[in-house]
């Protein structure tokens, strides 16, 4: 574990859609490595037969009944949208 | 050596709930764009998701009917990825543990024999939006109305062997989620697509490397999408290629499959589980509950209306392919004690009406017990089969009951032997010579005679005593 | 009444002034308006104040509660929200860029129960960007001063809310804390606050940072202000999957209780290497101070609580990875100039709306989820989260409640750890183990270290006993006036 690679981070920001400039790169790969080094301390934890915990409290989904309870608020929802025409909201041509 | 094919199939079905997988919005296809799109479907800062109960239901309905495992602690997750008809950056599905798991559907061959097709799992995931590529100045247009539409992707082992099992397969699952209720099965709209994962091998060998062809709906396209594709992979292979694993459109209008750029980026999805989601506990007496509620399927009501109705295979698939038709098909066999008469109807005048006008049985304008009125006035000889298909129309239109359009349309039928005795006797004086040349042998002029007297009656003499009298007349 | 001596009551006081007769909701919502007018310039501890709102409100409420329709203990009180609840008609920004100019469509869970119970918005506090943070540098909106000192930084992510507690800018605040957001600032500030079991107050509505540790909590001059509030916004919310149903106690009622007997764990973990000396002599003191109360005081352990700032920062960043992934410049939010296509509109936009702290964790989220790591990180960290609640559960057989400080350290001078992300990490050291096991933890003040610098109390109870922490922490501020010290600029 612990370091990364400068082509990591890259494909890393990526993934997660950041434009990480060059000239960042190097202070990315520091930085992360730092946390990366912090977060090596679990690697020795022997938890053979531990379940992984995802929610703090052991308790079930509750199901909602199938009824429409919203309206037509496209308007307000709208307000807030960098780019709307017609109802839709606007992106650069996406090319399938 | 032959190249075998290799089909998987992950069949999308929108599950028939009123209100979406995660928030309280209507699924109701065809509204105004982003009308259908509440905090929670557009991803608002801060908003949660809750699970519709019938959704789940759904799942758990259709995993009985194919004899599948019901997880008893199933999972959601988020699917990490970004698209702009992906409001949150991520689609909540279900990744390691499914609410299906491990199933089958039998499907039929050609030659009679029947396949079964494994059901790798099941899974409940949120629906995306649409992206509409007309020109907004060069722009895509983001409607978010199907975002968050429940979905049940069925995956089903590489077990296909050719197109036409893969449309077998595909037709039978889409009889299977509507005769259960749980999908509106319809194409047009989207409401059942499938992405196919093909590939070829020489027999004996491992499975080739496989393309996934995206968002197919309809059996036709399915069909031509895979012949394509699977001429392209042995085209390829055989002039010393390699098939590249990738996703592909097809292209119905080109007839052809092609790499999808924009999905080319190395896909990284970053499943875990859905911290704002808890897993989702089926006990076995919710299970029990939902077995008991499950209509006879097709499979095994094909059997039974083979068996007790005498119907050949062909007709019981038919009348087979939904529930309501299937009942509706009981009724009217049971009303006129005559399963045949009333499958040729089913299958031809109603059929035809029903295509006509683009409605399925459950919106037909003529109930079961009123067909069986009609038929059984063609089993009391009241009407023959042809003045039947008019008052047919007829009560389609909504032009009365059988007797009383039988009435007003003067289609009664004559059996009334004396009446037919006289007619006929005069239809012979008539037509001496033709009586004459039937006499030395013509025995095709019969039917000149029968002509003539459903001319005469206005097509009302009841033919089969019209054939015996005639008989009897022109032999004697 | 003059306005100083209003920004000194207590929500109680508050409340029965107001019920009395002897000032009007508007004269309590000017009193504090004119502080945060006049003290808030230097602190910065709101991102937006609502003068003619509030005002506009309170005179409502003034007119409601003269007509008899509202009288609950919060109706005409002040309060302000962390800039992470959502606020219809109302900027939003989460501290941060992205949000400049969010102005919610929708109100929080939080935000209608009290609106409902009648209180009065002052404004929104500032935090650190999208609630990551431990000093409050991480805003967008400028970094926040901590009133007992202005070099120094109140904490985070809560900061501005803390502050605004310390300098009497609001009588009572809401933050949020995923691994000590409440409690570390709360401790650096003076101020008492409290994160209840997760799960206990639905978090519809709050901007999500990692959704499995997230939980809204009040913060406030006491105990029993805390519990006041508490009682107003905690309980079931159906729009939450994740909220309990639990019942809700009246928080107010076992205040009283006597604590006579009750057993005291103090964990040995946070009172080894790392805690601050000064730190460490104010905890003993005011342990003693229990003591002398009739609490009985017993050393506990919870031998995984070294692994716990590692966890979170694992299972921290993965969930704020995904969450903040909805900021794409589409239908909210930052969006950059003339995007070349639909990549460029994304990676600029988010590149260009979140603050360096909040990409940092957007990487090590995305890199610890991603092909090839996450049975190394996420797995690994949620393996290890659930020894770390089996810690506490252990803890809990023997002991009632446990103590111990807040943060190893006071409040830190601004800059110090600006270049450091893991020393910074370090100052959640004692509140994120209570944060991964989903238990309630609280901070009040028990005094004043060598540096003249509040020291906070931590008490973590077990799974839904906030009444009882609030009891304990309620009798000790019958005991003492820590809590009701102000720092002297801002008396």
């Amino acid at each position: 574990m612990s370091t990364i690679s400068e082509a990591e981070v890259q494909k890393v920001a990526h993934l997660a859609r950041l434009a990480i400039p060059a000239d960042k790169t190097a202070s990315y790969v520091s930085k992360l490595s730092n946390i990366l080094d912090l977060v090596a301390q679990l690697t020795a934890v022997n938890t053979t037969g531990v379940a992984p915990m995802a929610h703090p409290l052991d308790a079930v989904q509750r199901l909602r009944e199938d009824v429409v309870t919203e309206t037509n608020q496209r308007e307000a929802y709208q307000a807030v949208a960098p780019e709307v025409e017609d109802g839709l909201y606007l992106v650069p041509k996406v090319i399938e | 050596m032959e190249w075998e094919t290799v089909i998987g199939l992950e069949i999308h079905a929108q599950l028939a709930t009123n209100s979406k997988i995660f928030s309280g919005s209507s699924t109701a296809y065809g509204a105004e764009p982003n009308t259908q799109a509440s905090l929670v479907d557009l991803g608002m800062p801060g908003v949660l998701p809750v699970l519709n109960k019938k959704a789940v239901e759904m799942a758990i309905r259709f995993g009985l009917a194919i004899n599948a495992t019901i997880t008893p602690r199933s999972v959601f997750a988020r699917k990490n990825y970004f698209y702009p008809d992906l409001p949150k950056g991520y689609q909540i599905s279900q990744f390691e543990l499914p609410v299906v798991a491990q199933g089958y559907l039998d499907i039929e061959l050609d030659d009679g024999s029947s396949k079964r097709i494994g059901v790798t799992r099941a899974h409940l995931e949120e629906d995306a939006g649409k992206s509409l590529h007309e020109d907004f100045h060069g722009k895509t247009g983001i409607d978010l109305n199907r975002a968050g539409t429940p979905l049940l992707e069925i995956v089903s082992e590489p077990d296909l062997r050719s197109a036409k099992e893969a449309v077998a397969y595909m037709k039978k699952m889409h009889a299977l989620v509507r005769y259960l209720g749980v999908c509106d099965g319809n194409m047009q709209e989207g409401s059942f697509r499938c992405d196919a994962n093909v590939s070829v091998r020489k027999p004996g060998q491992p499975f080739g490397t496989r393309a996934e062809i995206k968002n197919l709906n309809s059996f036709r396209f399915i069909e031509r999408a895979i012949h394509y594709e699977v001429e392209r992979q042995i085209e390829l292979l055989e002039s010393g290629g390699k098939v590249i694993q990738e996703t592909r459109l097809y292209d119905p209008d080109q007839g052809e499959t092609r790499s999808m750029r924009s999905k080319e980026d190395a896909n990284d999805y970053r499943y875990f589980p859905d911290p704002d989601l808890l897993p989702v506990e089926i006990t076995a007496t919710e299970i029990e509950a939902i077995r008991a509620t499950l209509p006879e399927l097709p499979t095994a009501k094909k059997q039974r209306f083979m068996q007790t109705y005498h119907l050949g295979s062909y007709e019981a698939d038919a009348l087979t392919s939904s529930s309501e038709l299937g009942d509706y098909f009981e009724r009217v066999a049971q009303g006129t004690q005559d399963a045949k008469l009333a499958a040729n109807w089913l299958m031809g005048g109603l059929a035809a009406l029903l295509n006509k006008h683009e409605l399925e049985i459950s919106a037909a304008p003529v109930a079961a017990e009123t067909l069986t009125q009609l038929l059984n006035r063609i089993k009391d000889q009241t009407l023959s089969s042809t003045a039947a298909k008019d008052v047919l129309e007829a009560l389609w239109q909504g032009e009365g009951s059988v007797d009383a359009i039988i009435e007003a349309k003067g289609l009664k039928q004559i059996s009334d032997t004396s009446a037919i005795e006289a007619m006929l006797d005069e239809i012979i004086a008539n037509n001496p010579s033709q009586v004459a040349e039937y006499r030395s042998g013509k025995d095709k002029l019969f039917a000149f005679f029968v002509g003539q007297a459903m001319r005469a009656s206005k097509g009302k003499a009841n033919p089969s005593t019209v054939n015996d009298i005639l008989k009897q007349k022109l032999e004697g | 009444m003059s306005q100083e001596s209003i920004s000194s009551l207590s929500l109680k006081e508050l409340h029965t002034g107001i019920h009395t007769g002897q000032f009007s909701v508007m004269e309590a919502t000017d009193a504090y308006l004119d502080r945060i007018e006049r003290l808030d310039g230097e602190l910065n501890s709101f991102i937006t104040v609502l003068r003619a709102q509030a005002q506009q409100q309170a005179q409502v409420i003034d007119q409601k509660i003269r007509q008899g329709e509202l009288q609950g203990p919060l109706a005409g009180i002040p309060y302000a929200l962390k800039d992470l609840f959502c606020t219809e008609g109302i900027l939003t920004t989460c501290g941060s860029k992205m949000l400049a100019n969010f102005v919610s469509p929708y109100d929080a869970h939080v935000t209608s129960q009290l609106k409902a119970a009648g209180g009065v918005l002052l404004g929104k506090n500032n935090m650190d960007e999208f609630a990551m943070g431990s000093s409050n540098e991480n805003s967008a909106y400028g970094v926040v001063r901590n009133p007992w000192n202005t070099d120094c930084v109140p904490g985070g992510s809560s900061g501005g809310g803390a502050a605004a507690i310390a300098a009497r800018l609001a009588p009572m605040v809401l933050g949020t804390d995923t691994g000590g957001s409440i409690r570390q600032p709360g401790s650096f500030c003076g101020v008492t606050g409290i994160k209840p079991t997760y799960g206990r107050i639905s978090r519809y509505g709050m901007i999500a940072f990692a959704s499995s540790l997230d939980q809204c909590g009040p913060m406030a001059v006491s105990a029993e202000d805390c519990a006041i509030t508490l009682n107003v916004i905690a309980g079931f919310d159906e729009r939450d999957s994740t909220s309990a149903q639990a019942t809700v106690p009246d928080y107010t009622t076992t205040l009283n209780d006597s604590i006579h007997g009750l057993r005291i764990g103090l964990p040995k973990e946070f009172f080894a290497a790392g805690l601050d000396s000064q730190v460490a002599t104010v905890i003993e003191r005011a342990v003693k101070e229990f003591e002398q109360l009739g609490a009985v005081v017993k050393e506990v352990s919870l031998p995984n609580a070294h692994l716990a700032v590692p966890v979170y920062y694992v299972v921290a960043p993965a969930e704020a990875s995904s969450n903040l992934s909805r900021f794409d410049g589409v239908r909210f939010g930052h969006r950059c100039e003339d995007p070349q296509d639909l990549t460029d509109l994304y990676k600029r936009s988010r590149w260009e709306g979140f603050g360096e702290e909040v990409k940092r964790r957007i990487m090590v989220g995305t890199y610890a989820l991603s092909a090839g790591y996450y049975d190394a990180y996420y797995l690994k960290a949620q393996q290890v989260r659930r020894l770390i609640k089996q810690d506490f559960v252990d803890a809990f057989k023997e002991v009632d409640v446990i103590m111990g400080p807040s943060a190893p350290t006071t409040a830190f001078k601004i800059g110090e750890k600006a270049d450091d992300p893991v020393a910074m990490y370090l100052a959640d050291i004692y509140t994120i183990p209570t944060s991964l096991a989903g238990l309630p933890g609280m901070t009040f003040p028990i005094g004043f270290a060598a540096d003249g610098l509040p020291v906070g109390m931590q008490l973590i109870g077990n799974y839904f006993q906030e009444a009882r922490m609030l009891n304990i922490a309620h009798q000790y501020q019958l005991n003492s006036d820590w809590h009701l010290k102000l720092p002297a600029r801002f008396a």
